[in-house]
């Protein structure tokens, strides 16, 4: 467990400088993401064209792993249709929850995100920006949606934790 | 030491005991290990303290010897666990004060304990109009269960504040009395801020009123010597496992008055003197409010936490504990960016923080990296967060195991974590 791996420099650029930070004039879709374990929020407005993601902006208050990946998330799906964010979901929750996925190509600068499966209690501020998303393009507009749902604690995490060097 | 304290202990002809720390770091086997190649330091005691050896030999003893379930068999292992459990509850009375084991009601913890009184006192009692009190400083377990009573009776529920220290004064609860004022509920020390609250006086207050109180004490029982007939509280409430005792056992003291005119809470085996399908007759307290087998070895667990404490000497360990909150304060108020949430004049081994430019969440990872534990988050008391504007804090809290080096360790992590964010 290393803690440059959590906080790379990618990561860290992010939470200082986050892009398309703010609130979305004519949204077509808003869902708002909450972590009840610590408190962060996030709001997401999404402009839809036809099938696709044309602009995307998030708000709120949250830890660097939240902020970053929320960063990194708006850019990685801006321009992108259903499908692909669809896909890109699978990518980072496998890159997020498996200890061996290697990141795929698709992935791009969200591969800067593998280090998290490493720190179990913070795969759901990593995950809680998707969460959102997914709940604002299913439901256009949805109730807030929590991070507390069980499918988020790594596969290997109590080999992990039992293997843990005293 | 607190000059109340020690202006105490010199009335009384006592000199304070003092605690030599390595001596009781060796009765904690946990303190043994590493947590990511570093020697565990653990400033999380506010969430959950660790055992002391006497507390985990005493557990595993009964569980070895004596098990049987209690208040049923003529055999001898049944007598033997009913002993220790009943020995477990007047062990209890004796800590607190009270006068009788029967206003000694064993529960799962704190939380179940004000759900009992918020079920089986409030809520027969109120309705609209009434009205329950109380502060601003409160841990989500002592604000749920009356908002249900609420919901359940068309009571309402005021809240009385605090400052920008975190303190609550007392005239502006006072204010908040009305005469539909039914019960006034407070914690007596603040698990977010480590306020201690002035409760004698808010009980004193509260019943020139004619209105009862119930005392959440989780958080002071291990700081504070506790004896509820001096404070004069008509519920005192708390938790094992924040006295170095095992989870799933705690106390509610009630006085005997009110719990006997209370209704049982829930229904079962033990509670019961005679069932018939026509009619029930419910035991004698305390056991009307213990439905079901109890947590027995919880309960002995318990009675050993209370007899370690006691060796200790509660005026030795807050002395202690005092001295490393001191020092501690010092350390961090000269971080850059650090802000100490709650900076109460009276105030137990809790400190709540922020670093700018890093979210507590951050900063626990970071420090636990370093083998620093503390807990980060809302600790259950969001309104409390949201009073100080913060969505979260750091907490680092103290033991009787800490050391002046664990202080220096969380500090040194802090600026690790510093330079991390940098």
């Amino acid at each position: 467990m290393e803690l440059k791996d959590l906080y790379r420099d990618v990561i860290l650029d992010h939470n200082r400088h986050p892009r398309n930070f703010g609130r979305l004039e004519g949204a077509d879709a808003h869902a708002e993401g909450h972590n009840p374990l610590c408190g962060d929020r996030l709001t997401l407005s999404v402009k839809l064209a036809g099938d696709r993601i044309e602009d995307i902006r998030f708000e709120g208050k949250g830890c660097a792993i939240s902020t970053a990946s929320a960063s990194l998330m708006s850019e990685a799906v801006k321009g992108k249709d259903r499908d692909t964010v669809r896909r890109l979901f699978d990518s980072v929750h496998a890159l997020l929850t498996e200890q061996d996925a290697a990141p795929g190509a698709e992935l791009g600068k969200l591969a800067a995100l593998s280090g998290v499966r490493e720190f179990p209690a913070r795969v759901k501020c990593a995950s809680l920006c998707w969460h959102t998303l997914n709940a604002a393009l299913e439901r256009g507009s949805a109730p807030t949606v929590t991070t507390e749902v069980p499918d988020e604690v790594p596969s290997d995490l109590a080999s992990r934790l039992v293997g843990e060097p005293q | 030491m607190s000059s109340s304290r020690a202006s105490a202990s010199a009335r009384m002809g006592v000199s304070p005991r003092t605690l030599d720390v390595d001596r009781v770091r060796r009765d904690f086997p946990i303190l043994a290990r590493t947590v990511h190649g570093h020697p565990l330091v653990y400033l999380d005691s506010a969430a959950s303290a660790q055992r002391p050896k006497a507390v985990l030999d005493a557990v595993e003893d009964y569980e070895t010897l004596s098990h049987a379930n209690v208040h049923r068999g003529v055999h001898l292992l049944s007598q033997e666990a009913t002993a220790a459990y009943e020995g477990a509850r007047d062990r209890a009375r004796r800590f607190l004060g009270a006068r009788s084991t029967r206003e000694i009601i064993f529960t799962r913890g704190t939380t179940e304990a004000i759900n009992l009184v918020a079920q089986s006192f409030a809520r027969p009692r109120l309705g609209p109009g009434d009205e329950i009190l109380i502060t601003a400083l409160e841990h989500h377990a002592n604000i749920v269960p009356w908002q249900m009573v609420r919901d359940q009776t068309g009571c309402s529920l005021s809240v009385a504040p605090i400052n920008e220290r975190g303190e609550l004064p007392v005239d502006r609860l006072i204010e908040r009395l009305t005469p539909r004022t039914r019960l006034v509920a407070v914690a007596h020390v603040s698990n977010a801020l480590g306020t201690i609250l002035p409760v004698a006086e808010i009980v004193a207050a509260t019943h020139a009123r004619g209105i009862p109180v119930l005392v959440d004490g989780a958080q002071a029982v291990p700081h504070l010597a506790i004896d509820v007939r001096a404070l004069g509280c008509d519920f005192y409430a708390f938790s094992g496992h924040k006295l170095y005792g095992p989870t799933g056992i705690g106390v509610l003291y009630g006085r005997e008055e009110l719990l006997a005119a209370m209704p049982p809470w829930q229904g079962g085996g033990d509670m019961i003197l005679t069932v018939s399908f026509e009619r029930t007759t419910y035991n004698e307290l305390p056991w009307k409010f213990e439905a079901g087998t109890p947590n027995i070895s919880g309960a002995v667990g318990l009675a050993a936490a209370i007899d370690y404490v006691d060796r200790l000497g509660l005026d030795a360990i807050a002395a202690h504990e005092h001295a490393l909150l001191e020092e501690a304060t010092a350390g961090l108020t000269r971080i850059r960016g650090l802000r100490i949430i709650g900076t109460a004049a009276q105030k137990a081994a809790v400190i709540s923080f922020t670093l700018e430019g890093v979210h507590p969440h951050d900063l626990g990872t970071i420090l636990d990296s370093e083998g620093v534990a503390v807990r980060t988050g809302h600790h259950c008391a969001m309104p409390v967060m949201d009073f100080f504007g913060v969505p979260a804090t750091a907490r680092a809290s103290f033991a009787c195991y800490n050391t002046r080096a664990d202080v220096q360790r969380l500090i040194e992590a802090l600026h690790k974590a510093r330079e991390v964010f940098n």
